[in-house]
């Protein structure tokens, strides 16, 4: 786990990797980057599941306007790290705002899980069914 | 593998330099884990590029460091805010907007940071040696610090950046260490002709396709000739980190990593090989414009990274009396400022009708007229970014077709020099 924590909420794949900044609009979650292939949806409150964050270092500071707006995601998997994006959560666990867990985890293991499931993930990083 | 803090480190981690020192170390310490670094190491310069207002909370954490009487451990300077505090009113924002960005930039000034609020320091005399361990942020400063000084850092960015400037630490990990600077990929542009490699505006061109190709690789480039000027590799670096993430490349006999081929090549696993051809590059070149079939432009923009006093000097050289018809920004250091002051330099280039942008520049906050659409550029980054940031579409061109069409509005592109 980059970031430990429990969360619940249902499953948001997305299709490409995201720069957050420029990617994401902090006041709604909405993706607002026209050239991502999930242009329009709405993180809040999801396990989202990227392959990958790219682009700015500027991601960090919005992660923690998402989490500070109370529109970051419930969970955060990685298919690979990014100390960016979790650099954001803890600056919000310092400021005594929420934080969401951040789990490194290979996306495969999630093959087989549908669009939307409802997961679990605990405080020791596992990923549940409930 | 674990993180091993030294005496000294735990002392700062249980507050023995105050709260803020100890909150700044406790990020610094999980940022190390995260990223799998062994130790921390000294650092003797930090840039923060975290004085840019992008919300509430990026002026939270700077004030909550400020009110634990957080002061930097090593010189610190500060990349652009989002404000021109020499020009108010220069920036549209709303007074909310504006009273922000104001304080998320003077905390980190009372914090000792320098207001230098540039994204290049390095051309206003912030210049680390050949090893130095650094902290920087801000792609381009970083691209040049690594690659042209031979300093090493890492890509900082909001927050770690602070906090390495507050402890004097870094992660002892990625491009801090000499093993993983080495060049994994060698470009050989020895095809491309002299007088194209002579010119500024290839290196733009150069650095979007070399970012594109390698993404986070390490390039050794191969044919570029001695002559490489700061201004021309300051362009390659900044674009090649606005299309990838290339925070170091070297260039044979020039940086300071690559006296020989030997010195500079990855002995472990194979090394590509990649050859520069016309098509790639014309490629790369049709990229920086989005705007093909403009044949007006509403504005023109320089200065990304900030222009250097060499750059104004060939910029005075072109402008030889003449007045422009639309808005040209030329986005420069504070320093630089008043280094064209000083010259005498400042009046001629308002009177051609240069708007001098300082502190910040035009793509991270909102400056360009809002009616416009067309922006010409002879920046690779500011092409790059320009169409997300600001709406406008660009048109890149050296820097005598920015003055030249600036002159009249009307795009004039010097495309000879591109066949080859």
């Amino acid at each position: 786990m980059l970031v430990p924590g429990s969360a619940e909420g249902r499953l948001l794949r997305l299709k490409a990797p995201i720069s957050l900044w420029g990617g994401i609009n902090p006041r709604s979650g909405v993706i607002i980057d026209p050239r991502h292939p999930d242009y329009g949806t709405n993180i809040a409150g999801m396990v989202l599941a990227i392959p990958g964050a790219v682009g700015s270092s500027s991601s960090s500071a919005i992660m923690l306007e998402l989490l500070r707006e109370g529109t970051a995601p419930a969970a955060v998997i990685m298919g690979c790290a990014d100390a960016i994006l979790a650099l954001g959560v803890l600056v919000s666990i310092e400021l005594g705002h929420p934080a969401c867990p951040v789990l490194e985890v290979k996306l495969t293991a999630l093959d087989g899980v549908s669009e939307g499931a409802l997961l679990r993930i605990t405080s020791e990083g596992l990923i549940l069914r409930p | 593998m674990t993180l091993n803090l030294t005496t000294e480190d735990r002392a700062l981690l249980s507050g023995g330099d105050g709260e803020a020192t100890a909150l700044a170390m406790r990020i610094l310490v999980s940022a190390a884990e995260l990223l799998r670094a062994r130790s921390l190491v000294q650092i003797t310069s930090a840039h923060i590029d975290g004085c840019l207002y992008h919300g509430d909370g990026g002026v939270e954490f700077a004030e909550t460091l400020v009110a634990a009487g957080g002061q930097v451990a090593v010189p610190t300077t500060l990349n652009v805010g989002a404000l021109d505090l020499l020009h108010p009113g220069s920036v549209r924002a709303d007074q909310s907007k504006t009273s922000m960005a104001r304080r998320q930039m003077d905390a980190y000034v009372s914090m000792g940071a320098q207001p230098t609020f540039t994204c290049a320091p390095y051309q206003i005399g912030h210049e680390p040696g050949v090893g130095e361990q650094i902290a920087w942020g801000e792609s381009n400063a970083i691209a040049f610090a690594n690659s042209v000084l031979g300093a090493r850092t890492e890509r900082y960015g909001d927050f770690l950046d602070a906090c390495c400037a507050l402890t004097g630490r870094a992660p002892l990990y990625g491009l801090h260490i000499a093993k993983n600077r080495e060049a994994k990929v060698v470009v050989d542009v020895t095809a491309v002709p002299g007088a194209l490699k002579d010119q500024d505006v290839f290196y733009p061109v150069l650095g979007t396709w070399l970012g594109l190709e390698i993404g986070r690789e390490i390039p050794l480039i191969v044919g570029l000739p001695p002559t490489v000027t700061r201004d021309q590799l300051k362009a390659l670096g900044a674009s090649a980190a606005s299309t990838g993430a290339v925070a170091l490349f070297h260039v044979l006999g020039v940086t300071p990593e690559a006296p020989t081929l030997d010195a500079v090549i990855s002995k472990d696993g194979p090394v590509r090989q990649i050859a520069l051809k016309p098509d790639m590059v014309r490629r790369a070149l049709g990229r920086l414009t989005t705007a093909d079939a403009a044949e007006q432009i509403d504005a023109v923009a320089v200065g990304s990274p900030h222009f250097s006093i060499t750059e104004f000097e060939a910029l005075l050289k072109l402008i030889r009396g003449r007045c422009f018809a639309i808005p040209f920004y030329a986005c420069t250091a504070r320093d630089t400022l008043r280094d064209l002051e000083r010259r005498g330099d400042l009046h001629v280039l308002r009177e051609a009708g240069v708007e001098i942008v300082a502190d910040t520049c035009v793509v991270v906050t909102p400056i360009l007229p809002e009616s416009g659409s067309v922006l010409m550029t002879n920046s690779g980054k500011f092409a790059h970014y320009g169409p997300s940031n600001t709406g406008y579409d660009v048109v890149y061109g050296s820097l005598e077709d920015c003055v030249e069409s600036a002159l009249t509005g009307i795009v004039v592109r010097t495309e000879g020099i591109w066949s080859w």
